[in-house]
């Protein structure tokens, strides 16, 4: 009798001890059993202390080359649809004129008119789809992130009328069909839902840079802190003439091209 | 008084039956739709609304024609418009009701509807238009009603229902203008993004929707023998001319503007509707129909001896409310799309899945119409005899 109690008391302490080592590890990352590096999350956000943004260099872009697309749609389980109605992309390529529409389209060089010129969301400081969403579906996060909640999404397709770079995708069926190789690393999304590139918020907060821009063999791409005047991104800007899709919208993208 | 609904001749009931039809293959079609997902419309990455987005632009603006009756009745006394003025706010009922049912039957998530309400978002344009429309529906339900039944008994409108009609005038501006918003408030989307959309809708809505109401009208004396007056729908006529005469001032104020000024991206989109860009053209015809029909409208209406005739009357009517159904629920929506942000041309046609789904919401919203006008004409008549 006497030892029954004192087991279940051992036992009981025991687990306590237990809960309260996990909550400890929880709350006081020194604490913690498993190391996980936060970068981002080192200081407490600020609205605007950083802004997220990319360069890319269209000169050292090989024009047949699809590996950060592949890349990118594979880490974020993006379906692949054949019909373009259906489409779904988060980065892809298009010609000059269609990703600049409104800069100089007078005698271009014929080696320009015939790159290819990499698109995704611009992520911009002033964005016209967070401002059109009803839900607060699409956000802006405190590290210019422009980001989606699935879960809150209404679907009504209001960003993609408001995006003027054509950067947002709807699904307009189940995409898990469409999905031949799935990735563990994101989270497949549903029928119903707009989606888009999240600047690979995913991959940020393991302290790992874009999968685009890892999976690029010729150093296109640039990522860094626009905030930060010493940033990779911010000398490279500063070095260099840079251009921007539709600057005269006032939207203020993120993602700037060396052409 | 909803009673009254219940009782009625052979053909009235053959006109719910198959308003009723409509709906139930609309309920087909539209569970499709919640099944598979809107891969079975005719939208796409590039034309991301299409026909359900335009019939609600369009409905919204026969919801805020009542005013045209509303107005000059309760403001201006003018008694010609007695016998309308629950017709309007009838058909405003209605039209708001299918306005709403369209952006429901538009959302992917509609099960998440409510997520408008639960996140309120006032940068948003679309939690306005859920604020005005929403309001807009029971103000003219209320008051409708309201009035109807103090008719039926003989007695005088309570005193707080005389303030709901006089809010519902402003409030009437209030949803076309915000409905405007929701498209003029977009960078990117050059047919859209002009000060004059506003203006246009509430003039294309005062044109079509007051030319509706005079058909309506007629219908109503014809199956009915409830007339609301020769002198109403003439006076509503003149109201529907200037409304259309407006509405086609403002368009040639966009085309002068476009292509006058050379903007590429002011010009692309109405060169697409009207000329056709880069070898396509599949609206040129219907735009330029719209066009004609609904000038040669207005002229019909202009012309004194022409508008005294009942039939002419009725064509002029169709012709205005056909032009400016076209104009809205077609080349508004499709060619702000055209061409995409990365200057694509993505043709859109909606699906035999998507019409059925827009006829079961219009046939919804005609029972719901007839229901309304089958007690008014009820309360009305009796009241007459």
């Amino acid at each position: 009798m006497m030892n029954q109690q004192r087991r279940e008391f051992i036992k009981k302490t025991a687990f306590g001890v237990l809960a309260g080592l996990g909550a400890a590890s929880g709350l006081v990352p020194a604490f913690s059993l498993e190391k996980t590096v936060l970068p981002v999350w080192d200081e407490n956000p600020v609205a605007g202390k950083i802004r997220w943004g990319m360069l890319i260099d269209t000169r050292k872009c090989k024009k047949d080359c699809q590996l950060c697309v592949s890349a990118c749609h594979h880490e974020h389980n993006v379906p692949h649809f054949t019909t373009r109605k259906d489409e779904i992309k988060w980065i892809w390529k298009n010609s000059y004129k269609n990703v600049f529409p409104t800069a100089t389209d007078q005698f271009v060089t014929s080696e320009v008119l015939n790159r290819s010129f990499l698109v995704l969301c611009n992520h911009c400081a002033d964005a016209p789809c967070t401002r059109a969403c009803p839900t607060e579906a699409t956000f802006k996060r405190w590290d210019g992130i422009v980001a989606m909640d699935y879960h809150r999404c209404i679907g009504c397709r209001f960003c993609m009328a408001a995006c003027p770079y054509g950067s947002r995708s709807f699904n307009w069926q189940d995409p898990r069909t469409a999905i031949h190789d799935p990735s563990l690393a994101y989270p497949t999304r549903e029928q119903g839902v707009v989606e888009k590139c999240n600047f690979c918020s995913d991959r940020l907060i393991k302290g790992l840079q874009p999968a685009c821009l890892e999976a690029c063999p010729e150093q296109v791409l640039t990522f860094g802190d626009l905030n930060d005047p010493q940033s990779d991104i911010r000398m490279l800007l500063e070095t260099n003439v840079t251009m921007q899709r539709k600057p005269e919208l006032g939207t203020k993208p993120s993602v700037f091209y060396i052409i | 008084m909803i009673e009254k609904a219940l009782k009625g001749n052979r053909s009235y009931w053959i006109w719910i039956a198959s308003l009723v039809s409509l709906i139930v293959a609309g309920l087909s079609a539209y569970s499709q739709q919640r099944w598979f997902g809107l891969t079975v419309t005719g939208m796409g990455r590039d034309a991301s609304w299409g026909l359900y987005i335009a019939q609600f632009t369009f409905l919204v603006g026969v919801a805020a024609s009542a005013v045209m009756v509303v107005l000059p009745y309760y403001l201006h006394h003018r008694k010609e418009f007695g016998k309308t003025v629950i017709i309007g706010e009838f058909m405003a009922v209605s039209a708001t009701m299918m306005s709403m049912l369209f952006i429901m039957a538009d959302l992917g998530r509609p099960d998440r509807l409510l997520n408008i309400m639960l996140y309120p978002s006032p940068h948003s344009m679309v939690f306005w238009d859920m604020l005005a429309l929403s309001g807009y529906l029971f103000l003219n339900i209320i008051s409708g009603w309201a009035i109807l039944g103090a008719e039926r008994k003989g007695v005088p409108a309570a005193s707080w229902v005389k303030p709901l009609v006089y809010i519902s005038i402003p409030w009437a501006f209030s949803i076309h203008t915000v409905t405007a918003f929701l498209y003029a408030g977009l960078p990117g989307r050059h047919l859209w993004l002009t000060a004059v959309l506003a203006p246009r809708f509430l003039a294309s809505a005062f044109a079509a929707g007051t030319a509706l109401l005079i058909l309506v009208s007629l219908i109503l004396k014809r199956t009915t023998g409830y007339d609301s007056g020769k002198e109403a729908r003439e006076k509503l006529a003149v109201l529907a001319t200037y409304g259309g005469i407006a509405n086609f001032f403002l368009l040639g104020m966009e085309l002068f503007t476009a292509f006058y000024s050379n903007v590429p991206a002011h010009k692309e989109s109405l060169q697409y509707l009207y000329f056709g860009l880069d070898g396509h053209a599949p609206l040129v015809p219907l735009m330029w129909f719209s066009l004609i029909i609904g000038l040669g409208a207005l002229v019909i209406l202009l012309v004194p001896a022409l508008k005294k005739s009942t039939t002419w009357l009725i064509a002029a009517c169709i012709a205005l409310v056909l032009s400016i159904w076209i104009d809205k629920g077609v080349g508004l929506v499709i060619g702000g799309f055209v061409p995409s942000p990365q200057m694509e041309i993505f043709e859109y046609m909606p699906t035999s899945v998507e019409v059925f789904v827009a006829l079961g919401i219009w046939s919804l919203g005609l029972l719901i119409l007839t229901i309304l006008l089958k007690v008014a004409v009820a309360v009305k008549m009796e009241q007459e005899r």
